[in-house]
């Protein structure tokens, strides 16, 4: 008997902090303009040291230009992989996941329906900002919420029910999508097919920037306060509550936060597949299925992930640039075909 | 947080009734319905039930399908909230405690307990240990030495490195059960816990029941369809048909043949066993 200890946790977390960090450097390196590791890592250094007049023009505009935009998919990934990890545990079905549920699709009307809705409003800035993750999120619940009632049979979960609710909803919003993005002007409209795509190009503005970092550190603390309730729920809403679990409040939390977080990370990247439902199996199956360090872990390699598909979206066809949404689900499908073959076998 | 806390004494308290000849559990007058809509009239009922029940008293429910066996273990266990009546737990409405505070008095073993994915035996013991933890559970030593404990009492030390879905299905109940033993509760529910185990791993698993409810002085409420293993180690049966409480008494005072034969609509004998237990057999049809 080996139970999880506070010091072996943060060792895993500071090891996938430093990979992440690895990953983000490369991240910076590579693209349609080429810099060398070491005048990164010098430049780096003086924007640290507070010496930003220093830089060369070349790496101003790397740190300026592609620095926010890894940073971006970090936390898409990392809002991704702890949405899905929340979802699977609370709806005990290792499918489930923000993209496949119909959640990421939700938060995509809201989202698109709070762009139509906000010149009309006359909103100040402030607000605006936050008018868009906002609507993503109202959507994002109310498609998990509509999910979860179809996936309900005499108070207990089915899970094949839920799932193919879950499909249904999603089809069902993508087709509202099409409806929505045909109202369009026609110059928006590959941008915003693009971005339903997934894609991280749109660098969020400054108070957008802090309701994404608060709202993302809000939601994934709270979701990690419930962590070791969410390992009894694999069992089951009944013997989790038979083991002191307030069923009700930890489910009605973690679909909050989980939906926030899917929300955030939609509104600013659009429906970015995959990384919800792979990385927590493949986290599963280095760390085991106890939430206190999967969800962390999740947290890193879905950020880890997302940065290295942006790092192919950005090369794979430079000088234009693809989607990171098709770059995960180009990748993703086959790994989920892979593990849905490892697991039955 | 959810309504469950009534008042500060429904916490931890001091268990008055441990060694004691006091009832511990106090089952007044409970009943249950329920309907599919508010429309329709209920579909089924548990009519008014009460017993009692001191601890290290074994007490089995017994019935056939659909006689609400299982409504009243849930009632008991404080997960519904019975129409009328109510459990009393040393002086405790159980559906009004906290969650914790119930995971720390109550400890239910389910039919059977499926896990999403695979946990070790050791891990899924230490579940029982969820009650006492706080906020991020970080288990203690001394939760481990619990673990290893409740392991040891059903017997199953060498399991506590093995896959729980690489085990038989005894091997499995005995881990359930272990972590049951971890919540270190005052009264041990089980939701007919011999129904995949050949006779022998039935046998098994009751003696280990038996005996536990005598050294730790649980008091064990067990749902089962097993006339026979409830009659050799129930000290009192609770005998159930759709929905009525019909008896409630020693084995040797419930099991009689008419009522029997009437409850299970077949044709039984009922004779005295060698353990001067009352014995069942099914008498071949005409």
């Amino acid at each position: 008997m080996r139970p999880l200890t506070l010091s072996r946790l943060l060792l895993q977390c500071l090891i996938l902090a430093v990979i992440l960090f690895c990953v983000m450097v490369l991240a910076l390196k590579f693209g349609a303009i080429h810099v060398s590791l070491y005048g990164l890592g010098r430049d780096l250094l003086r924007v640290f040291l507070g010496k930003s007049s220093d830089i060369s023009s070349e790496y101003s505009l790397i740190l300026n230009l592609r620095l926010p935009r890894i940073l971006l998919g970090a936390f898409v990934g990392a809002a991704l992989a702890i949405a899905g990890t929340s979802f699977q545990a609370l709806l005990r079905n290792p499918l489930a996941d923000p993209y496949v549920l119909g959640v990421s699709s939700g938060a995509a009307v809201g989202a698109i329906l709070a762009l139509l809705l906000s010149p009309h409003l006359a909103l100040s800035p402030e607000i605006a900002a936050v008018f868009t993750p906002l609507g993503a999120f109202i959507g994002a619940a109310l498609a998990i919420a509509a999910v979860y009632l179809l996936g309900h049979r005499n108070g207990q979960i089915d899970s094949s029910t839920l799932l193919l609710g879950g499909v249904i909803i999603a089809s069902l919003l993508s087709a509202l999508i099409v409806l929505l993005l045909t109202t369009l002007p026609s110059s928006n409209f590959r941008g915003m097919a693009y971005w339903l795509m997934g894609e991280l190009s749109a660098v969020p503005s400054q108070p957008l920037a802090w309701v994404l970092r608060v709202g993302f550190l809000v939601a994934a603390v709270v979701i990690y306060t419930t962590a070791s309730d969410l390992n009894l729920l694999l069992a089951g809403e009944k013997e989790a509550m038979h083991l002191g679990v307030d069923v009700r409040r930890v489910r009605l939390i973690v679909y909050i936060a989980a939906s926030a977080l899917t929300g955030l990370a939609v509104s600013v990247s659009g429906a970015v597949g995959y990384v919800g439902l792979l990385i927590p199996h493949l986290m599963r199956m280095i760390y085991g299925a106890d939430h206190r360090i999967l969800i962390p872990a999740s947290a890193f390699g879905g950020a880890i992930a997302v940065v290295i598909a942006d790092i192919l979206a950005r090369t794979i066809a430079a000088p234009n640039e693809l989607p990171v949404g098709a770059i995960t689900a180009i990748a993703g499908a086959p790994l989920f075909i892979y593990l849905l073959r490892r697991r039955f076998a | 947080m959810t309504s469950g806390v009534k008042s500060p004494s429904s916490r931890v308290a001091p268990d008055p009734s441990r060694g004691s000849s006091e009832p511990r559990l106090s089952v007044e007058q409970v009943s249950y319905a329920y309907a599919p809509n508010p429309q329709q009239a209920p579909v089924f009922t548990l009519e008014a039930t009460s017993f009692q029940a001191k601890a290290g008293e074994v007490v089995a429910v017994l019935g056939p399908n659909a006689s609400g066996k299982s409504t009243l273990l849930q009632i008991v266990s404080g997960a519904l909230e019975p129409l009328s009546g109510r459990v009393l737990l040393n002086g405790f409405v159980t559906h009004q405690l906290e969650p914790r505070a119930r995971g720390q008095r109550i400890a239910m073993v389910l039919q059977e307990s499926q896990l999403l994915f695979p946990s070790k035996a050791w891990e899924f013991v230490l579940q029982g240990r969820h009650p006492y933890g706080k906020s991020l559970r970080f288990e203690s030593d001394e939760d481990v030495t619990i673990a290893q404990n409740a392991l040891a009492q059903v017997g199953a030390e060498h399991l506590a490195d093995r896959w729980m879905d690489q085990i038989s299905g005894g091997e499995k109940q005995r881990v359930i059960l272990a972590r049951a033993l971890a919540q270190q509760p005052l009264l041990l529910l089980l939701d007919e816990p011999t129904l995949h185990l050949d006779i022998g791993a039935q046998v098994d698993l009751l003696e280990t029941i038996r005996r536990l409810a005598a050294e730790n002085r649980y008091t064990v409420l067990v749902v089962t369809h097993e006339l026979n293993l409830a009659g050799e180690y129930a000290d009192q049966v609770v005998l159930l048909q759709r929905g009525k409480c019909l008896r409630v008494g020693t084995p040797a005072g419930v099991y009689q043949r008419d009522l029997l034969e009437q409850v299970f609509q077949a044709q039984l004998t009922v004779e005295t066993g060698a353990s001067g237990r009352p014995r069942v057999s099914i008498l071949p049809g005409p």
